[in-house]
């Protein structure tokens, strides 16, 4: 019993990081241009960060 | 890749001629478009077709973010979009941003609120997703807890997990059921009852249900049930959105149609920019390189060339002398013109057609979508279930807590789980297969309507034919006479004039001297010590003789060297690849076959006769191509349009499902409900066939769920359904019917591929065709 109150916890924790990240990568754009993505990771220019808006 | 290298000087030379007020007018537009994000930051999207690939996107980015003032620069190969921060207290970036994104090779539109719901699209699908992503979540940790409390956990730690599972789901509903809750009770306020009012209705009951018996602590507890609800219905819910996004942006955005003005040339031989709807019909407006002509006018002065692929959808340039008519939306290619207007704006051939086009789209009415027609008599079946069973178990039992738990437990099962899966699954992967062979699809009903098109109407020029024309036979008698009508054709840029060229394409040439086109005639030259002309017979006739005899043909081309006989060259239309097989494996399917068109009795009925086709009616404009469809519908016909003029736009837009090819107007594409963009006309058949697998796909997936329903009912009904039976049934059925829909994206496949492969050769169009 003692472990499930410490294990639950951490299961829902880990579950919501999980969930708290998708969805800033989706604010943050990183959903927007798939078809873009795909091409510039072949390019050399590191700096491809999607800007700010 | 080399396909889209950016040409660097590209388009540089001609557009330098544009005129200081049409450039103007252009920048204005550009500045409307602007939206202020923060203080002194403009925000402005371009939208670039020709986008294609890696190189566009280093090549927009690097280039347009070295201009002095832009802040950032975003390249979207998705939507096709460059998206420019600038310091909007600089007056001369747009200027700059213009210029050098044209010296890149690319045109670009800033994006206009025309645009607004494309972007309200977006913005759905987005926050589709994000409850996508939180009902995921709830469904997965609460199942967990579920599983272990099935198993037989003890009756303390099952309590305490159905605690922590209340916890989850009931701010995972309320936050990720929310499309259902609203548009369930828009639903209900309007007074209609759609698929999501049972949703909603098990939603919400199944909670509360099972909210009380957390408390109470005893029965049977569906906060799974609830929680997998929300997550299946919201994956249909949002292939479904997000195919509508994806077709929206796949169609290419709306190009300017006509400018808003145009220059008139005062009677002192000045010029004055005058907006479109103070033009007059008599005023003279003068045309310069690159300008799009604002109304419908008649050429008075000057010669050239201009481009009508927006109204006609050939792309091949037509000359333009004094007497000819031009419509708006027509763009000049060389040499200024004086044109005289002939109508005000407002009564313009374009605007004409797009009231038609709009009164079109009305006549064609909402057809409501399976799903919809299939809520309409699932709901009230499924509440009248419900109520029974409680009427049922009360008078059986006569304890309110049992019966109830009964009704929910039916309301849970026959949640419409596979049907809400059933239809979107299958479009979405029909979109996909259709994409591959390159046809694109505006949205799911167009298939639903197609596979139950009965009559095909074509229209002839740049759909059963490529527009552009062939030598059919040619009666040149010496190698002379060959050599030097292909000398002559090799001069002009005349459609005709170069299928000659290509027909005869001799080496050994005489070399022509004096050379002089005239328009809607032919070409004239000298070679050696003769003239010599090729064009229209009756011209070339007035330097040479007709033989005995024959009548020259009207239509062709006809050659002769000054004083001797008058040699025709006929020429005919070249079909689309694929024309014959596909009109015959259409009529195969026993689909009547019909061809409509603008052209003449003669060139109709000589293509009608190529293809087989017995029902043609020439001579058509877009009012009658309209009629023609009105009384085929009040026949009861499903017609099937496939057309790409500015002309077919209307009948289109009004044709129960509708086909252009990708070189249609930009007119005609966003009236068509499917685009295709490989030269080959077979793409209507594949459509045609897929969208019947698709048919039948979407038929069985139904009748499984309905199988189901039947299964699970009396189940519910007679409560023997727990919990676990509920959960083990809804995802079992749901799989069933993706696991169905999953077949279309593999049948027939290997056919499919070979046709792209064999098309390849030919696919790759200088400009992309429609892919923007």
């Amino acid at each position: 019993m003692n472990v499930i109150l410490l294990l639950l916890p951490i299961a829902l924790l880990l579950g919501l990081v999980g969930l708290a990240a998708f969805v800033w990568s989706l604010r943050s754009g990183q959903f927007d241009d798939l078809d873009g993505a795909a091409w510039r990771v072949l390019e050399d220019d590191p700096d491809d960060r999607p800007t700010d808006r | 890749m080399s396909c889209c290298a950016p040409a660097l000087d590209g388009h540089g030379g001609s557009k330098d001629l544009l005129a200081d007020a049409a450039r103007a007018q252009r920048l204005t537009e550009w500045l409307h478009s602007v939206r202020q994000e923060a203080e002194g930051i403009g925000r402005l999207v371009l939208s670039v077709p020709d986008m294609h690939c890696g190189a566009c996107i280093a090549a927009l980015e690097s280039g347009v973010s070295k201009i002095s003032g832009v802040l950032s620069v975003r390249a979207n190969l998705t939507l096709r979009r460059l998206i420019v921060m600038f310091d909007s207290n600089d007056a001369d970036v747009l200027d700059v941003i213009e210029k050098t994104v044209q010296r890149l090779g690319y045109d670009a539109l800033p994006v206009d609120l025309g645009d607004l719901d494309a972007e309200r699209d977006r913005q759905e699908a987005r926050r589709l997703l994000i409850a996508l992503a939180v009902a995921g979540f709830a469904t997965a940790n609460i199942m967990l807890l579920s599983v272990s409390v099935w198993s037989g956990a003890e009756a303390s730690t099952g309590h305490l997990f159905h605690f922590v599972s209340l916890l989850i789901a009931v701010p995972a509903v309320a936050f990720a059921g929310r499309p259902f809750f609203t548009s369930a009770l828009s639903a209900v306020r309007a007074g209609r009852v759609n698929m999501d009012v049972p949703i909603a209705l098990a939603l919400l009951l199944s909670l509360g249900m099972s909210i009380t018996r957390t408390i109470i602590g005893e029965g049977h507890i569906y906060f799974d049930a609830a929680v997998m609800l929300t997550f299946f219905l919201l994956i249909g819910r949002y292939l479904d959105q997000r195919m509508r996004e994806r077709a929206r942006s796949a169609v290419i955005s709306l190009t300017r149609m006509a400018p808003k003005g145009a220059r008139v040339v005062a009677d002192n031989g000045q010029t004055e920019w005058l907006p479109a709807d103070e033009l007059r019909p008599g005023d003279i407006v003068r045309l310069t390189t690159g300008e799009r002509l604002a109304v419908d006018a008649i050429v008075m002065k000057g010669e050239g060339t201009v481009d009508r692929s927006l109204v006609t959808g050939e792309s091949e340039p037509v000359a333009a002398a004094p007497g000819t008519r031009l419509e708006a939306g027509v763009l000049a290619l060389s040499a200024p013109l004086d044109l005289r207007v002939e109508k005000t704006a407002n009564k313009s051939f374009l605007s004409e057609i797009a009231t038609m086009m709009e009164a079109a789209e009305q006549g064609r009415g909402e057809t409501a979508s399976l799903t919809d027609r299939l809520a309409g008599l699932y709901a009230p079946v499924v509440h009248a279930l419900a109520a029974l069973t409680f009427v049922g178990w009360m008078l059986w039992s006569a304890d309110i807590w049992t019966s109830l738990d009964t009704a929910v437990a039916v309301l849970i099962v026959t949640c419409p789980c596979a049907l809400g899966l059933a239809v979107p699954v299958v479009h979405v992967i029909a979109a996909a297969r259709l994409f591959e062979s390159g046809i694109l699809m505006r949205n799911g009903d167009a298939l639903e309507r197609l596979a139950e098109a009965d009559h095909v109407i074509f229209d002839k020029t740049g759909t059963l034919t490529t527009g552009r024309p062939r030598v059919a036979k040619c009666l040149l008698a010496t190698v002379r006479e060959r050599s030097a009508a292909c000398e002559l054709a090799r001069h002009s840029s005349h459609p005709a004039a170069m299928a000659v060229a290509d027909y005869l394409d001799d080496s050994a040439s005489l070399h022509a001297e004096a050379i002089r086109e005239v328009p809607a005639a032919g070409i004239e030259a000298r070679l050696g010590t003769k003239i010599a002309r090729l064009g229209r017979a009756d011209w070339v006739a007035d330097i040479a003789r007709i033989p005995a005899g024959i009548q020259p043909p009207a239509t062709g081309l006809a050659f002769a060297f000054e004083g001797e006989t008058v040699r025709s060259i006929e020429m005919a239309e070249s079909l689309r690849p694929q024309a014959i097989q596909t009109v015959n494996a259409i009529r195969e399917r026993g689909l009547a076959v019909e061809l409509l068109s603008g052209d003449g009795p003669l060139a109709v009925s000589t293509i009608a006769e190529r293809l087989g086709i017995e029902d043609l009616r020439a001579e058509c404009r877009p009012a009658d191509k309209l009629e023609r469809l009105d009384r085929l519908r009040e026949n009861g016909a499903k017609v099937l349009m496939v057309g790409d003029g500015l002309n077919d736009a209307p009948s289109l837009a009004g044709a129960h499902v509708s086909f252009a090819p990708g070189s249609a107007c930009d007119v005609g594409r966003l009236a068509a409900d499917f685009v295709f963009t490989r030269p080959g006309l077979d793409a209507v058949e594949n459509a045609l066939t897929l969208a019947q697998q698709a048919r039948r796909l979407v038929r069985q997936n139904l009748t499984l769920a309905i199988c189901y329903n039947i299964l699970a009912v009396p189940l519910a009904m007679t409560g023997f359904v727990t919990p676990l039976i509920a959960a083990l049934l809804m995802s079992g059925s749901s799989i069933l019917v993706v696991g169905n829909a999953l077949r279309l994206s593999t049948g027939n496949r290997n056919s499919a591929d070979q046709v792209a492969l064999g098309d390849a050769a030919v696919v790759v169009t200088p400009n992309g065709g429609v892919a923007g």
